[in-house]
């Protein structure tokens, strides 16, 4: 039932690779929520 | 690790005694990682809303930690060693109980075995998730986060050659998952293994297990 074309061998990246750095990636390139940018700020006033 | 960081100052709020102009740096540098600290929570305990208050804790803690950071040094590998320790904490306190993400299960397509089908990263997310937990952050950290497996050793507190071994088996896992179209079921499915595998996880770590 394997349908992944294997003609490199298992050193080959498998075709996930990409989505699993994709899938981080995606994550990373979101728009930050506006709680962060508020707790950012909060910051300064705890650290006095 | 020597840098491990401390959490709060006696009072309870974020302790910080470093000159403005150092705050104001370390500020910058921690803002310029939030979104890897978003990404590696999110890959970690699989729902949005919850992986971004794992990150607000870890800035937090990173805030009232950062006289044990050492400028220079990778801010990313050294707040990513504070999500995972906030993040096991929760766990060993059952936040991420029964918390899967459905809309994520709702997307899931689930392709019959052997048949080809996209791979929608609703799919590769939950795959991730039915790896045990040490493979997946091991996983996270080389396949996704691009650390060196010395990185990812020192972020997990393991040696090298674990860390090497746990991403060798979790790829291992994930392909052959792939391959033979064994993808995890969606929410309608009777069996969830993303699901059972985070309760197994839990069990292990609510009886005092580790996940190192």
């Amino acid at each position: 039932m394997r349908t992944a074309p294997t003609t490199a061998g298992k050193r080959t990246k498998p075709e996930w690779a990409q989505g699993l750095r994709h899938l981080y990636d995606s994550v990373v390139n979101e728009p930050l929520p506006d709680s962060f940018a508020d707790l950012i700020s909060k910051l300064d006033e705890s650290g006095k | 690790m020597s840098n491990s960081p401390a959490l709060q100052g006696s009072d309870g709020t974020p302790r910080n005694n470093r000159p403005e102009h150092q705050r104001i740096a370390f500020k910058r540098e921690l803002t310029g990682v939030i979104p890897h600290l978003r990404a590696f929570a999110r890959g970690l305990c699989g729902r949005p809303d919850l992986a971004d208050d794992l990150v607000q804790e870890t800035l937090l803690k990173a805030w009232a930690a950062q006289e044990r950071f050492e400028p220079g040094t990778s801010m990313r590998a050294w707040t990513f060693v504070i999500l995972r320790n906030a993040y096991l904490t929760d766990m060993r306190r059952n936040r991420f109980r029964g918390e899967y993400d459905e809309s994520v299960a709702e997307r899931t397509l689930t392709a019959p075995a052997g048949q080809e089908a996209p791979l929608h990263l609703s799919d590769m997310h939950r795959a991730l998730l039915t790896l045990p937990p040490e493979r997946r952050e091991a996983l996270l950290l080389v396949g996704a986060g691009g650390f060196s497996y010395e990185e990812a050793a020192e972020i997990c507190q393991c040696a090298v050659g674990t860390i090497k071994s746990r991403v060798g088996r979790a790829r291992a896992a994930l392909t052959r998952m792939i391959e033979n179209g064994e993808m995890p079921r969606g929410a309608n499915g009777s069996e969830d293994p993303a699901h059972a595998s985070i309760m197994r996880d839990l069990e292990h770590v609510s009886r005092g297990g580790s996940l190192k």
